[in-house]
């Protein structure tokens, strides 16, 4: 088996620390995972290959796909900024119109059984085509600019022969929504110094520090309840749905107008995917957007924390800062210190005031900060 | 008639299928030839306020009254009343009462409360009724006569002084495996009142009474029993339609004897396993078919919840509103003629508990 290294032109810019060996298998791609990671979920009904990966790549770098032809995939998840666009709080889409949420990274994004902060997508190939319809991100009116510029510009025709075998004329969203995933299965990360350390039996791989700061995040700090790490891997998430208390306070005492009204609209046809990113109030409400469930006000998605320390600022609606800010939020009981809010009724059941102190939230950052992967490290936002 | 709904546990089921739109409101025609409507009401119990010092009050359980009452609060259209039903504090003090209603206060529509053991300590019972009135009383509502009892009394041990205080009464009642005091109980002076009550009554008029204590016998052990449970029911069972709607044990239960259904309500505070490992002889543990859904440590509010009570022909269905998982309905069978889980989330369906660290 040869590592075939030309399909991972744009790849290698930002993983190429990362022990991935891409694999002809026999029959299709077989990918060995990086230090800490589970076997790469790939769907049934679109196994990896190198032309897909590559056309993929493609895609998700083309400005093309939005009304104005400033915004592609990579305008918000650039892979400079670890597939972020750090420092933005939330993100801006075509004619520099601004959202109501932060750009969540790609990376690990394959490991996610839901996409969007708020579950609303079930697949990355369902995720990739929202973005280019929605009113504040790419805008366009419908699918058709985009199927007209695969169908007729002759890079694009050539991928789609050797990617689906198929002409032009015969490529659909459904194809390029599958191209696009597939380049993003690609965005993973592992083998940072805490996986050297955990999984590596590396014991020099962390400092004191962090390794404190891991006792608090599996002890006290409780943050591996959510944020996962299992025995032989660790994504970091639990892929579930938590209101930590966070956004919630800007729209406390107008939750029964807002709900109301917006299980209305929905009953009326109107596109969650498009109301979410259009008012920042409706934003707020979170999961419940998409399960109507009264639990999941203001619920949002458990994130990875791989390559935390370099995708500031952080939350769905990027409201803090540092890291320092995050576990200070934590530490609090899903309230910032200073918040004069009342306390949130529908915070989730497991988030309660830690009392760490201030030697212990630099140990939680510290540990945080091992998470890092190498190649992502001059992504930092300085 | 149709009106919009946005209970949970219609909407689940998507608003693509059309099933927000209608809510069945019609008015069901019983055979004794009376008409009546069906309703719903909120049943929110056991929130335990507990007092650690000053204006310093254990933070779980606040948070599971507050979230109930909010999450309450979302159903629309109204719900024609919300119950509370007992065990608003936890160490019998006026000032777990006094906060423990604050919250309660912010409750859309109109407020009944049941008594319960840790609300009674204090003083006997006075303070909660100036907060909530008469211990026990009774109430019609839309064809359907309602009973609200006191089933927490017991033998008068503090008329000897024998525990002269609130904290030491509680002390001595609340221990699960060995409560120094009687049993739970009615008493002969309520049981005169509500026959009395219950004689003013049409026999085909629906009854739903409402307890603390189950009037029912299932554990001693842990005072779930009422130990003139066979009384009260002796004079309930001429009812053709009667529902009895208990708080105290934490947990989803369900049981018929003879004519009367019975259904426990979940707590906002912590839920109790069911106490099978101690089932000894004489308990008279009624069988449980369905094991209560996932209590998972780590989620404080797992287990918890409220619940929203539907009346249709004067028979309930509880949709129990789980917190961190789906919801689970319990409701009466008239094939089988007792109380069936009509939904219920399977384990391979639940959120599983936290299987690392």
């Amino acid at each position: 088996m040869a590592r075939v290294a030309n399909v991972w032109k744009s790849v290698e810019t930002t993983l190429v620390a990362l022990p991935l060996a891409a694999l002809l298998a026999a029959g299709g791609w077989a990918m060995a995972e990086p230090l800490g990671l589970p076997k790469l979920p790939v769907p049934a009904d679109n196994p990896q290959s190198p032309e897909k990966i590559a056309l993929g790549d493609k895609l998700f770098h083309d400005a093309r796909f939005s009304i104005d032809g400033t915004v592609s995939c990579s305008t918000c998840h650039n892979d400079k900024k670890a597939f972020t666009d750090s420092p933005l709080r939330v993100s801006e889409g075509h004619h520099k119109l601004t959202g109501t949420r932060n750009a969540p990274s790609v990376i690990n994004a394959a490991y996610y059984t839901s996409q969007f902060w708020d579950g609303r997508s079930i697949s990355l190939e369902d995720q990739s085509q929202h973005p280019m319809v929605n009113p504040v991100e790419m805008g366009l009116p419908d699918h058709e600019p985009v199927l007209k510029i695969v169908r007729e510009d002759p890079g694009y025709v050539e991928g789609f022969k050797k990617a689906f075998g198929k002409s032009g004329r015969d490529v659909t969203m459904d194809d390029v929504k599958k191209a696009i995933a597939s380049f993003e299965r690609t965005v993973i990360s592992g083998d940072s110094p805490f996986d050297k350390w955990y999984f590596g039996g590396d014991r020099n791989a962390i400092s004191d520090q962090a390794k404190r700061g891991f006792d608090l995040y599996v002890g006290q700090g409780r943050c591996v309840s959510c944020h996962a790490i299992e025995q032989t891997q660790a994504l970091f998430t639990d892929n579930r749905f938590h209101n930590i208390g966070v956004g919630i306070n800007r729209i406390q005492g107008d939750v029964p107008r807002l709900a109301a009204e917006f299980l209305k609209a929905k009953a009326a046809g109107a596109s969650v995917d498009k109301t979410v990113l259009a008012d920042p109030m409706v934003s707020e409400l979170g999961r419940f957007a998409v399960t109507n469930s009264f639990d999941e006000i203001g619920a949002f998605k458990t994130t990875t924390l791989r390559n935390i320390a370099v995708t500031a600022p952080y939350m769905h609606d990027g409201s803090l800062k540092t890291l320092k800010d995050v576990v200070k939020h934590y530490n609090e009981g899903g309230k910032s210190p200073g918040d004069p809010t009342p306390v949130n009724p529908y915070l989730s059941g497991g988030i309660r005031p830690l009392d760490l102190k201030d030697q212990q939230i630099d140990d939680l950052v510290a540990f945080l900060e091992t998470l890092t992967s190498p190649a992502y490290v001059t992504a930092q936002t300085k | 008639m149709t009106r919009l709904i946005t209970r949970r546990s219609v909407i689940a089921a998507g608003a693509a299928a059309g099933t927000l739109t209608t809510l069945p409101i019609s008015m069901v025609r019983l055979a004794f030839g009376g008409t009546r409507e069906d309703f719903s009401f909120t049943y929110i119990s056991d929130s335990h306020i507990q007092q650690i010092k000053g204006a310093s009050f254990v933070r779980n359980w606040d948070m599971g009254l507050k979230r109930a009452v909010a999450e309450a609060n979302l159903i629309t259209p109204e719900a024609d009343f919300v119950m509370f039903g007992g065990d608003l504090a936890q160490l019998g003090k006026k000032e777990e009462l006094d906060h423990g209603a604050e919250m309660l206060s912010h409750v859309k529509g109109k407020l009944h409360s049941v008594m319960g053991e840790h609300d009674y300590y204090l003083d006997l019972g006075e303070y909660w009724s100036k907060l909530y009135g008469p211990q026990w009383y009774s109430f019609d509502h839309k064809g359907v006569h309602f009973v609200v009892l006191n089933s927490i009394l017991t033998t008068d041990e503090w008329t000897f002084h024998r525990w002269p205080t609130a904290e030491q009464r509680m002390l001595e009642m609340a221990g699960l495996d060995n409560p120094n005091g009687s049993p739970f109980m009615v008493g002969e002076k309520q049981r005169a009142w509500l026959k009395d009550d219950l004689d003013k009554v049409s026999k085909d008029t629906p009854l739903i009474v409402f307890s603390h204590s189950p009037l029912q016998k299932i554990y001693k052990g842990w005072n779930f029993w009422t130990d003139d449970a066979e009384q009260v029911q002796a004079l309930l069972q001429p009812f053709k339609t009667v529902n009895v709607i208990y708080g105290h044990v934490h947990q989803i239960q369900y049981n018929q004897i003879g004519n009367i259904s019975f259904n426990a309500v979940m707590a906002t505070a912590w839920p109790w396993p069911y106490p099978d490992t101690y089932a000894q002889a004489g308990a008279h543990v009624p069988v449980l078919t369905v094991p209560m859904n996932r209590a998972d440590p780590f989620f404080e509010r797992d287990a918890t919840g409220w619940q929203m009570i539907d009346v249709n022909s004067g028979r309930i269905t509880a949709r129990y509103q789980l917190w961190d998982n789906g919801e689970r309905v319990v409701g009466y069978d008239p094939k089988l003629g007792k109380p069936v889980d009509k939904k219920y989330q399977e384990a391979i369906v639940r959120k599983a508990p936290q299987l690392h660290y």
